[in-house]
């Protein structure tokens, strides 16, 4: 018993491992919250393109020492922007524009990169997380910056909603589609910013995409599914790191599979979509084939 | 006569550089139920998003209460086709009949009585007062339909477009939608459908467009006898078939 309170109070003895659990625990909550609509509006692939996106932004903030959550954002929202432009000619699928765009701005980032000293290391932290590294200026940003996405969040999810649901009627009754969009974009590039140095570029989507889509799996309603989300992501971050603490294994990836895990029992066991279920008709018959696929996907 | 809810003059609209309407010109009065008729690809939906303010004139104007229809945008009621709208998403029939009224709350409020009771009075006209709690996902082709048709009457329109409401829904939708549009028309609500069923569309509706980029006739159903009107909507050999649906010999 003792080594469990020992395992659960040590991080906490650690001004960095402190730290890195209150970025991992807003991390986590506030991509839930943000993911829930990437997830509903199936933007999951703009996701990954976003954060690959913001790449060449923090790359030259690093080596101009700004701010890397500015640069994070601005980068992330010129490519949305690139993005949205190129994707009116009509010859292009827009899923063809966002891999051009991302794998060019991941290029740019890696050049930029290059040039400043101490390359490697660096590509490294911001590739796959530094959460151990993370100072108290930086958890400062990622609470405010937090905090202002929730309340954007509850100020526009009416709105967002309206709009997933049926573009066309929004459209119709005057509600600024374009401009939600943008705000979602906007919201889901920042949430990725101040997520990145938990889990790291590459691995940052699966913060936004994995409690999001984990918490559709329990449920129909969406105000239960926003509050599931940010709770398995926090609750996700939070068991990662500290089994990085426990085993002296990579956090980000730790976080990243502690996240699939709640994903993967959700989807074996969810009261009524898991795969895992009492049959709900008894006259369900074994020798439909096809019948019996639906009622597994239904 | 009551001026028009609807007044369409001379409207011309260009998609992807073609024409696709060409001097339309249509008129709807507070109490008119007019049925949209026409083939495939003859404009009627384009028509509609007109009407809504969702596609540019190239000529011709098109106005809603005496409005530009940009300027209307958020006063029509518009029921779209079924497949516009994220069936899965997990949202229950009332939230989902509540979003036709949105755009009315601002971002810092809160959804007044009248926005509910609104809602609540949509919900019970087309008899979805039992599943209000049902995610839509869940529901039947009919009843999808009356959370759309609900979702526009949240609004409490004077004027209302429904694109092709009569397809793929069981017989109670059918009977239920076909009561309710009377009574809309009753209470003086401008009613605009495009429709195929045009059997539904001759005993339900007070007045018929017949398009095909254009208008080739319009009237009451009676007066659209004429067998040369139908050729020119619908071509020769549709429209012996649907001639002969409707009883008019050819």
């Amino acid at each position: 018993m003792n080594a469990v309170v020992d395992l659960l109070a040590g991080p906490w003895e650690y001004d960095f491992w402190r730290r890195a659990l209150l970025v991992a625990l807003l991390s986590g909550l506030v991509c839930g919250v943000v993911g829930t609509h990437v997830v509903l509006r199936g933007m999951a692939f703009i996701g990954d393109a976003v954060a690959h996106a913001v790449f060449p932004g923090i790359a030259t903030a690093f080596v101009l020492g700004t701010n890397l959550v500015i640069g994070g954002a601005v980068a992330g929202v010129v490519t949305a922007l690139l993005i949205a432009v190129v994707a009116q000619n009509r010859r292009l699928k827009e899923d063809s524009v966002i891999g051009i765009f991302f794998a060019a701005a991941f290029g740019l980032g890696i050049v930029i990169l290059s040039a400043a000293p101490g390359y490697g290391g660096s590509l490294e932290s911001f590739l796959f997380g530094s959460i151990l590294g993370i100072s108290d200026g930086d958890v400062v940003s990622v609470a405010v910056i937090g905090a202002i996405l929730l309340l954007t969040t509850g100020l526009l999810n009416g709105r967002l909603v309206a709009a997933t649901l049926d573009r066309e009627q929004a459209r119709a009754v005057g509600l600024p589609v374009f401009w939600l969009d943008l705000a979602l974009y906007v919201m889901v590039t920042l949430a990725i910013v101040i997520s990145l140095q938990a889990v790291g570029n590459v691995l940052v989507l699966a913060l936004l995409v994995t409690p999001a889509a984990a918490a559709r799996l329990l449920t129909d309603r969406l105000g239960v599914m926003m509050l599931l989300a940010p709770a398995i992501g926090a609750g996700g971050s939070v068991l990662g790191l500290y089994l990085s603490y426990a085993f002296d294994l990579a956090a980000g990836g730790l976080i990243v599979l502690s996240l699939t895990g709640i994903f993967v029992l959700c989807w074996l066991f969810a009261p009524r979509h898991g795969l895992v279920r009492r049959p709900r008709r008894p006259q369900s018959t074994s020798d439909d084939p096809v019948g019996a696929l639906v009622e597994v996907k239904s | 006569m009551n001026e028009p809810v609807l007044d369409i003059r001379g409207l011309t609209v260009d998609l992807g550089g073609r024409e696709v309407l060409s001097e339309v010109d249509l008129q709807l009065r507070p109490g008119e139920l007019v049925g949209l008729i026409g083939p495939n690809g003859a404009g009627k939906t384009t028509l509609l998003r007109t009407a809504l303010g969702l596609i540019p004139s190239r000529l011709g104007t098109v106005s809603v209460h005496g409005r530009a229809a940009r300027q209307a945008q958020g006063t029509v009621g518009y029921v779209p086709q079924r497949h516009e709208f994220a069936w899965d998403f997990p949202i229950s029939v009332a939230k989902a009949v509540a979003t036709g009224r949105t755009h009315l709350t601002g971002l810092l409020r809160k959804r007044t009585e009248q926005d509910r009771a609104a809602v609540d009075a949509a919900i019970a006209r087309v008899g979805m007062d039992e599943l209000r709690t049902r995610p839509v996902g869940e529901l039947s082709g009919g009843q999808r339909q009356r959370v759309l048709v609900a979702r526009a009457l949240a609004l409490r329109p004077r004027l209302l477009l429904l694109d092709e409401p009569f397809t793929g829904i069981d017989a109670p939708t059918q009977e239920l939608l076909s009561g309710l549009l009377s009574e809309l028309r009753d209470e003086g609500v401008a009613v605009l459908m495009t429709t195929h069923d045009l059997a539904a569309a001759t005993t339900l509706c007070s007045r018929l467009c017949l398009l095909n980029r254009t208008v080739v006739a319009d009237g009451e159903p009676a007066a659209l006898a004429d067998t040369d009107i139908w050729l020119r909507t619908f071509g020769l050999d549709r429209a012996e078939q649907l001639l002969r649906s409707l009883g008019v010999s050819s």
